[in-house]
């Protein structure tokens, strides 16, 4: 083969989905007066980062109220009763730490 | 994104700064670009109260704005259109590579990512139309999806996708029904888990000698060209048919993985193994040819022969080395084989075991303290799975499995130069028939 010879060779990528955008609820016009979820992926000591948010939330924002919740199992499988909760219960939500 | 989609719930995600390209493109290929996402430092893992308070009042590593300012604006600050993304994207991959010379496009394949950053084998035509003729599978036939990770879309990918990147690993086409059996399996040798995961495989039946695969001396490598190549494929496919490997975005392994260069690929020595081979295990007819595939492969320990007088302990002491998360899978050449027949009596796999299963003890209170069994069993426990469930009963001296039976694991391979065994923390996926890609 020629060094400056052009060759044709096949694209070894796989075949993307296509993505369709996903809806965004609504945001709130303050947090004052409304429950706020603090929801704990119980993954490497996200529990105690968000009660510390709780407490920053107590100390600052004493309006809000927080709801910390870890999810019912590990983060690898969704949990329909924990958002159930959440969307009967609270106005908003804090899913925390992912990484 | 499920309580912000599907839920109606406004949320904001909390991440920490490493974890910021991966989750930012995961929120896009999840169709919500605009996701509001805030960031602290990594890690979060073993800080202080006092530490991780001043976190939340201090600044976003990647804004530089404070964090509970990023929180509050994210739930209440309402979207504009730049925000939302386009309402549908496509991303089509061409069949081919634009044209140019060798040199340039072993470069192009270098940047893109396409390669283990070793040199490749370009994929012409050619090639790739001899590579396909290893099976009777027609190119454009859908092989399977695969993703790097749970939250991550998966891709697609046919016959002669794997073709491509089986000619650029260096396999030859007749080890082509193993390399598109290891892709119909669907699991990825490329995992993104920031534990740094590697695959493992291995060939039983028929093919292993068709194909001049090494169970013996030097199987794991690197002395045996369908070993090396086949495994090779087994990388490359993974990284490029689910859509890319690439650190920082979507490949987190924090140390990377010297196992990924041919994910650990060997034949199943059975004709010098005194028990059933393990593609007979999983219900497959010793005729049968199939590869097994292993995930999560990362821990690793060794120890020569079975001494008389303290085997049993030398084996426990193994078994507590290895993380509590991840099952051992035992690789006996076949000497230490015999001798666990020897010192045990284990004539059967299954009774070998049944005695790993009870010997692999540690006390309940150490066990849950395992960051990674915290991580992911403790969550599955409390939420009444079992055996995760009863063994959280147990008082914190009680001795307790550290692993399931079912996932306990023992494949004989190896040429008997000596007793060598070792012990490979790894997570069993499926056994998959190799003949019906023929």
């Amino acid at each position: 083969m020629n060094a400056n010879e052009k060759i044709t060779v096949l694209n070894p990528v796989g075949f993307a989905p296509k993505i369709a955008r996903k809806a965004f609820a609504p945001r709130l016009d303050t947090l004052n007066g409304k429950t706020v979820y603090l929801v704990d992926c119980r993954f490497d000591d996200s529990d105690l980062f968000l009660k510390q948010m709780q407490a920053w939330f107590a100390e600052h924002m004493p309006s809000v109220r927080t709801v910390f919740k870890p999810i019912s199992s590990v983060y690898l499988v969704d949990d329909p009763s924990t958002w159930e909760e959440i969307r009967a219960k609270g106005d908003a939500a804090i899913l925390g730490v992912g990484h | 994104m499920t309580v912000e989609a599907k839920y109606g719930v406004p949320t904001v995600a909390m991440h920490t700064d490493k974890f910021d390209r991966v989750v930012r493109s995961v929120a896009t290929v999840n169709g919500m670009p605009g996701l509001r996402q805030a960031f602290v430092p990594q890690p979060i893992m073993g800080k202080t109260a006092a530490q991780l308070r001043a976190y939340i009042n201090g600044t976003d590593p990647i804004t530089g704005r404070p964090v509970m300012q990023e929180v509050i604006e994210g739930l209440t600050q309402p979207f504009n259109e730049s925000d939302l993304g386009p309402v549908e994207f496509d991303r089509s991959t061409p069949r081919l590579v634009e044209p140019d010379t060798a040199e340039n496009l072993e470069r192009l394949f270098l940047e893109n990512r396409w390669t283990d950053m070793l040199p490749i084998v370009l994929p012409t035509e050619e090639r790739v139309h001899a590579m396909l003729a290893g099976s009777r599978r027609k190119p454009d036939e859908i092989v399977g999806r695969m993703r790097s990770t749970h939250f991550r879309e998966y891709w697609e990918y046919t016959v002669e996708k794997v073709a491509v990147n089986a000619v650029m690993a260096g396999a030859r086409p007749a080890y082509f029904p193993v390399v598109l059996a290891l892709a119909a399996s669907c699991v990825t040798a490329r995992g993104s888990s920031s534990s740094a995961v590697a695959g493992m495989s291995f060939v039983n039946g028929p093919i292993r000698d068709e194909i001049g695969m090494n169970a013996g001396t030097g199987a794991l490598g690197p002395y045996n060209h369908a070993n090396a190549t086949i495994g090779r494929a087994y990388g490359l496919l993974s990284q490029n048919l689910q859509g890319g490997s690439i650190p920082g975005l979507s490949y987190m392994g924090n140390q990377g993985n010297n196992y990924n260069y041919n994910s650990l690929t060997f034949a199943e020595n059975e004709e010098r193994s005194p028990w059933e081979p393990f593609h007979v295990q999983h219900g497959f007819q010793p005729m049968d040819s199939a590869v097994s595939v292993f995930s999560s492969c990362r821990a690793t320990a060794f120890t020569l022969g079975l001494r008389e007088k303290h085997w049993r302990e030398h084996c426990a002491n193994m078994l507590r080395g290895m993380d509590p998360h991840t099952p051992p899978v035992l690789l006996l050449d076949p000497i230490a084989a015999r001798q666990f027949i020897d010192r045990g009596g284990f004539t059967k796999k299954d009774a070998l075991i049944d005695w790993l299963y009870s010997t692999a003890k540690m006390p309940a209170g150490e066990y849950w303290d395992y960051q990674l069994i915290q991580n992911y069993i403790y969550p599955r426990a409390t939420f009444g799975e079992e055996p995760w469930a009863s063994k959280l009963k147990a008082a914190p001296d009680e001795l307790i499995p550290m692993f399931r039976r079912e996932d306990i694991h023992v494949v004989v391979v190896g040429g008997e130069t000596n007793g060598y065994w070792r012990i490979m923390g790894a997570n069993y996926q499926k056994t998959v028939s190799i003949d019906e890609w023929r």
